[in-house]
């Protein structure tokens, strides 16, 4: 039936087994963009956000989906400004991973604001000391260098290719890629460095904040840093599950060896950082303020020390020592292993540094807080995931994502 | 002269409320509510989502009788001024929605530039800024009491404690009329201040030596504001907030329920810094 | 955001914060109206026909 737009070489399952995926996404999708709509008219009050929780689930999902879109930038940068070639066979799809991730986290915020018309305030009267402006900045920034990244990609579907002035579009714009790759990249790292800095600059919660250099926070560079190592972690695992659900190999071991590795060193070097900044925060920093480490971890039913040994050694230094030896990443399920405990630690991270430094207590008379989001903030939360899953579904019928695709399934 | 060299002089309104006087009895969050058409709820049981600028905490030693004590503490904006005017809510304010006065001292809220981020509150380490999670619904006819002079707010902004900063503009427009630039203490006091039966709560210039707060709190602008009165503490000193709220207790377990210590510090030693 | 907002100050600051967004809006705009009007000249030139 749309035999036509489908890439030369490769094959796709039938329209109708496509259909009904699209439909069964495409009911999750809905089911977000009622609770969507349903905050947008009637307020933030269909949230279980409240006064002590103005920070919750999205703000989470926000800085989740950021770092595990970061992966565009990384990968972006090691192909077009660093020169790995071998990376052009996944750089695709690690745009397309990234358009989504962005446009998710675009979406999230402008449902997660209180009056969400008045957004462009944060342009228009920016106040350039707040980690957030710089964040709006970038984010958006960054995000028209991912659509002009994926634009060539639509362009070159079979038949829009077909158009000459497409074709000349999408040559031109590859030509110069590597210009748009490294704004992509310098913007990445202040935006993911700010988000870091979010968090970190609020010097009225002990539980976040950390000291720094000049004006960025140590977390400033450790949130690049993570997303750098973590984000190629969810480009693998997106396209390792991708080649489950389609049954085919579409990137060689070479190159998942190679992102793999480098992925490795990263969060090697970063999970070293980490622990550092941890232990100088725990003994120095929060000291100061009259607070011990163990109390940001005691006295409440779920922010237990168990949280931080999670992140930094099961989902950090085990996933870093499973990338960094050949063994590990030749063995598809300890590779696959060690990419999902990677997205689960980077994701851990971000819950941590927006979730519990919400529910921790700075005046001595208060208590924990406790937080369950309400149904509206899960399905707006899912909404994007099922946008993804349509998107990917769409761009791998019709587009030409993987370039060894159809070497590795002739 | 000694007028001249007053208005050269930033002011910097402040409160000491006197925590061995609060009986706990509300009046203050009732006048700010009355005075600065905060909106309330239906049911205002939960209070994690009702707008109080001004809270009042209750605060207990946790001993048994005989030794059983208990505190009440207001809780208004605490109008930090961190490093000059650094303060934790008005630095992170991505659209300059909130702000720092250096004339008054006075952190201000911008109701209708402020578009709901909520960074602010995350912030503020003293809960002093609230989130409109609703439409403000005023009771048939309760309109009418509404006071002209307080805009009230929308959904989706945030709001807090402004010191009645209406009540300066209108001091400072009467006083202009009258051909002078300095206000006398009396012509700018806060509703809650009024308010309070006990008299608990002091509001003037902190940098006015001739005014009561000062004197009460002693405070040394050389090193932050920190109090010179040693019943005189802040809450969370420690942080560096440079709060312009002081409080008065004659009781130690009072101050030192105002800031967080190391088990194996003093706190005497610390205190006193 | 702009000189002319009101909110505006010609500090290290807005200048460095300021200028490296319009620095990447511009590398952004300028890039894509070269990739755009040169695309129309090579199509003009009758390049892009079926096969590249």
């Amino acid at each position: 039936m749309d035999s036509a737009l489908i890439p030369d070489g490769v094959k796709r399952c039938s329209f109708g087994k496509f259909a009904l995926g699209i439909i069964i996404a495409g009911g999750v999708l809905l089911w977000g963009v009622y609770a969507m709509l349903l905050i947008w008219l009637k307020g933030l009050n269909q949230t279980n956000m409240n006064d002590y929780y103005g920070f919750a689930l999205w703000i989470w999902a926000d800085l989740g989906v950021i770092a595990l879109g970061g992966g565009a930038f990384f990968i972006g940068l090691l192909r077009y400004v660093i020169g790995k070639d071998e990376l052009k066979n996944i750089i695709n799809y690690a745009v397309l991973i990234g358009f989504i991730c962005y446009s998710s986290a675009l979406l999230i915020l402008a449902i997660d604001v209180g009056q969400p018309l008045r957004s462009w305030f944060i342009f228009w009267h920016a106040n350039i000391h707040s980690m957030l402006t710089e964040v709006a900045f970038c984010l958006s920034c960054y995000f028209a260098v991912l659509t002009i990244e994926y634009i060539p990609l639509i362009l070159e579907n079979r038949q829009i290719n077909k158009v000459p002035f497409f074709h000349n579009l999408a040559h031109n714009m590859h030509e110069v890629m590597v210009i748009f790759a490294a704004t992509g990249a310098f913007l990445s790292f202040f935006h993911q460095g700010s988000l870091g800095g979010t968090p970190a600059v609020l010097y009225g919660r002990p539980f976040a904040f950390r000291e720094g250099v000049f004006i960025w926070p140590w977390t400033f560079f450790l949130f690049t840093w993570s997303a750098a190592a973590y984000g190629p972690c969810f480009t693998l695992f997106v396209t390792r599950l991708t080649e489950k659900i389609t049954g085919k190999k579409l990137v060689k071991q070479n190159v998942i060896d190679l992102l793999a590795k480098i992925s490795g060193w990263m969060m090697g070097t970063y999970i070293i950082a980490k622990i550092i900044d941890t232990w100088y925060w725990a003994t120095v920093t929060a000291t100061a303020s009259g607070f011990n480490l163990i109390d940001f971890y005691s006295n409440n039913p779920f922010y237990g020390i168990w949280i931080l040994i999670a992140e930094i050694v099961v989902c950090g230094i085990v996933p870093a020592l499973i990338l960094l030896t050949p063994k590990g990443r030749s063995n598809s399920t300890l590779l696959f292993t060690a990419v999902l405990l990677a997205c689960i630690g980077v994701l851990l991270n971000r819950w941590v540094m927006v979730l519990q430094v919400m529910a921790a207590p700075v005046m001595t008379f208060e208590n924990w807080v406790m937080y369950i989001p309400s149904w509206q903030e899960v399905a707006t939360t899912i909404l994007p995931v099922a946008y993804g899953v349509i998107l990917v579904m769409i761009s791998f019928r019709y587009l030409p994502i993987f370039p060894q695709e159809r070497e590795l399934n002739s | 002269m000694k007028e001249e060299g007053k208005h050269k002089k930033a002011k910097k309104y402040g409160m000491v409320i006197n925590l061995d006087e609060c009986t706990g009895c509300g009046a203050c969050m009732v006048a700010c509510m009355a005075e600065n058409n905060v909106p309330f709820k239906e049911d205002e049981s939960n209070k994690l989502d009702s707008i109080a600028w001004m809270r009042v905490y209750k605060l207990t030693n946790g001993k048994s009788y005989p030794e059983a004590d208990i505190c009440y503490l207001p809780r208004p904006c605490m109008h930090c001024e961190g490093e000059h005017g650094h303060s934790p809510c008005v630095s992170v304010c991505p659209a300059t929605a909130t702000d720092y006065n250096h004339e008054t001292g006075i952190v201000s809220q911008i109701y209708t530039r402020c578009f709901g981020c909520r960074y602010c509150m995350a912030a503020c380490p003293y809960h002093a800024r609230y989130f409109n999670w609703w439409d403000p619904v005023w009771p048939e006819g309760s309109t009418k009491y509404l006071s002209p002079n307080v805009s009230p707010r929308m959904r989706g902004v945030v709001e807090k404690c402004s010191f009645c900063f209406h009540r300066y503009q209108l001091a400072m427009d009467k006083a202009f009329l009258e051909g002078r630039t300095v206000l006398e203490e009396d012509e700018y006091q806060t509703s809650c201040t009024q308010a309070c039966p006990a008299g608990a709560i002091t509001f003037g210039d902190l940098n006015n030596p001739e005014h009561k707060v000062h004197q009460l709190a002693k405070p040394d602008n050389k090193h932050g504001g920190r109090p010179g009165n040693p019943n005189v503490f802040r809450l969370l000193e420690r942080l560096g907030t440079n709060p312009k709220v002081y409080y008065m207790s004659s009781r130690e377990w009072v101050r030192q329920a105002g800031d967080n210590y190391l088990d194996n510090e003093d706190f005497a030693k610390n205190y006193r810094h | 955001m702009f000189p002319f907002s009101f909110e505006w100050i010609w500090d290290v600051g807005h200048m460095v914060f300021m200028g490296g967004l319009w620095y990447a809006l511009t590398i952004l705009g300028l890039g894509m109206t070269y990739c755009i009007l040169k695309a129309v000249v090579d199509t003009m030139h009758g390049k892009g026909g079926q096969h590249h």
